[in-house]
């Protein structure tokens, strides 16, 4: 009988750790499946940010490195700038990306480092509770607005496509969801393109993943899947931002210049 | 053999390039910039990566980052830079990594001054970072010794899988003196048990990993490692004992202060007092085997720092606090003066 599904070979056959209902394990398997057809699994390195894929490094087959909060685009340039031949990404959430890591995040975007940023966007601290992340939409209650984000006393959420959009070095900058088979099939469509890219030298690519965290935001997976379509999508629009025929910093051996 | 003139800072830069250092990751700060500025002219050439990036934060990272790939790793600053570098020294030691970090040291607190200091003793030596660990800290005293120590420093973070540290200081950093380049193989170490380089199918994936949920697990660890600085502590402690055999008084220095007591103990010798020098070349593991030696026949200790008075402690661990142990120290910035050392070696002699 032909095998018309199965799991990736890059993505670990163990049980995850993600709450019911978590989107983070199909932003894996699509990863994983990119992995595969690409057959990069072993030329490929992971960096894992802290958060709530953590531990990350026991799904993905690859070799995986754990980073300090924020600290995974810096870790991830350390990597590629001394092995410039393997394929480098990131996986990190909201605020570690969008909050801690901000500097390393832009400064990786600005310099066009040749790896691949995969960006789990849902609003919330996942692995310490459900407090307000930088892209918390305004009067969204978390453990830490607990009458709702207000931008008076918080701020106002990051839109981090947009913002790296804007940056010479960046080449590739896509925003997808995971909330139907349509657009799942878009987003691997998107992270296939930022792998791509990578081969090609073409610089610096992100894929921000609207994701969902029913635990901490008090949904049904359903109804979870439900406000990133009524809530989110209309926040955070979905398609390319960036996207470069040439990059502007195409890495030579070893680096420099 | 050929001999240079060369600054410190510089000396330093390129005794790491021979040392087969292939990746520099820095941010600019007085008064180590030198290093860095040598490191951007001369790695490249040497088939390496210069990077200065956006923060001592994110250049620390790139070191972990580098150096899990297997790839021998640096980063240098001064004092408030190391702090900065310390959650990325911390996650370093805790994932079993090599790198060297060179701390050319600054007055402080906060943001101090920019002249030479050693007040970051307590730091390099017992708390870089959070959690149980420690680093290997070299204490060189002349441009020559901050060349041999760097080639040492690479060799055992590589040995150990830890991370090593040059503590030097912004007079050794800035100064001039004639040095030369040993003939330099690195040893090899294999690194194909743990680097994450890509495992091209041939073996299970390698995970570099602080990050342990389970206690017990956690602290079979930090068991493990500790097993290993038991190791450092019995064979790699080094220190020069100078004039110590009869002396009644042994002054205790190390780094840039060191060269200042050894003319004071010579003066003192001059004058018939017998004075001997300790200068430990290794902060940690502290020297406690050489000490003893060289405090064997002293009656009175004095340790003599550019600090408010940090080693201090350690000599008085060392020799279990069985003798007196005096301080004299200038800080901020401000480098004691032979006569100074004297003076004060002088006042314990006298009571003798």
């Amino acid at each position: 009988m032909a095998v018309v599904f199965e799991r990736p070979k890059s993505l670990i056959d163990v049980p995850t750790h993600y709450c019911p209902g978590c989107t983070h394990g199909i932003v894996h398997r699509i990863l994983c499946e990119v992995i595969d057809e690409m057959g990069i699994e072993g030329d490929t390195i992971g960096v894992c940010p802290v958060g709530c894929s953590v531990m990350a490094y026991d799904y993905f087959n690859c070799d995986m490195i754990e980073a300090a909060h924020g600290r995974a685009p810096a870790v991830a340039t350390g990597v590629k700038r001394t092995n410039p031949d393997k394929f480098v990404f990131t996986y990190q959430g909201d605020g570690d990306l969008a909050a801690i890591g901000t500097a390393e995040t832009v400064h990786v975007a600005t310099r066009g480092e040749n790896i691949v940023v995969i960006f789990i966007n849902n609003t919330i601290y996942g692995m310490t509770g459900g407090q307000m992340a930088p892209t918390t939409l305004p009067g969204q209650v978390t453990q830490t607005t607990p009458f709702g984000r207000s931008p008076e006393l918080a701020g106002y959420p990051v839109k981090v496509c947009e913002m790296l959009s804007q940056l010479t070095g960046t080449a590739y900058a896509e925003r997808v969801a995971v909330d139907s088979v349509p657009h799942i099939k878009a987003a691997k469509k998107a992270i296939r393109k930022a792998f791509e890219n990578q081969k090609a030298g073409k610089g610096f690519s992100i894929v921000e993943v609207l994701s969902t965290c029913p635990t901490n935001w008090g949904l049904a997976p359903l109804d979870a899947i439900k406000r990133l379509q009524d809530e989110m999508i209309p926040y955070y629009p979905l398609g390319v931002y960036k996207d470069v025929e040439e990059g502007v910093f195409p890495k030579t051996e070893g680096g420099n210049e | 053999m050929e001999r240079n003139l060369m600054k410190g800072n510089e000396a330093l830069a390129e005794a790491a390039i021979r040392a087969g250092c292939k990746c520099f990751f820095g941010y600019p700060i007085t008064p180590q910039t030198e290093l860095a500025a040598y490191m951007a002219k001369r790695m490249h050439k040497a088939g390496g990566v210069f990077l200065q990036a956006e923060s001592e934060i994110a250049a620390i990272n790139m070191v972990l980052g580098a150096a899990s790939t297997g790839v021998r790793a640096m980063t240098s600053s001064s004092s408030p830079g190391i702090s900065l570098k310390s959650e990325g020294v911390s996650y370093i030691a805790g994932s079993d990594l090599p790198a060297v970090i060179i701390n050319v040291e600054r007055g402080g607190p906060g943001l101090g001054g920019i002249q030479p200091s050693q007040a970051d003793y307590w730091q390099a030596t017992k708390a870089l970072g959070h959690g149980d660990f420690q680093l290997l800290v070299y204490a060189p005293a002349s441009v020559q010794e901050m060349v041999d120590y760097v080639v040492k420093a690479f060799d055992r973070a590589d040995k150990y899988r830890m991370p090593a540290m040059i503590l030097a200081d912004g007079l050794l950093g800035q100064m001039m003196e004639p040095v030369t380049f040993p003939e330099i193989n690195p040893e090899a170490y294999d690194k194909s048990g743990w680097a994450a380089n890509g495992h091209k199918m041939k073996r299970e994936h390698h995970i570099i990993n602080s990050l342990y949920l389970k206690p017990d697990e956690l602290e079979n660890s930090i068991l493990e490692r500790y097993k290993k600085y038991d190791i450092i502590k019995e064979t790699e402690t080094e220190a020069e004992l100078y004039l110590t055999e009869d002396c009644d008084i042994l002054v205790c220095a190390f780094g840039a202060t060191a060269r200042v007591v050894k003319s004071a103990v010579n003066d003192a010798r001059a004058q018939g007092i017998k004075a001997g020098l300790f200068r430990p070349k290794t902060l940690w593991p502290f020297p406690v085997k050489e000490i003893n030696e060289a405090a064997k026949n002293a009656k009175k200790l004095l340790s003599v720092e550019m600090s408010m008075g940090q080693m201090i402690d350690d000599i008085k661990l060392a020799i279990n606090c069985s003798k007196p142990v005096e301080f004299f120290g200038r800080t901020g910035g401000v480098i004691p003066s032979p006569a100074e050392v004297l003076g004060e070696i002088k006042r314990m002699g006298g009571a003798l």
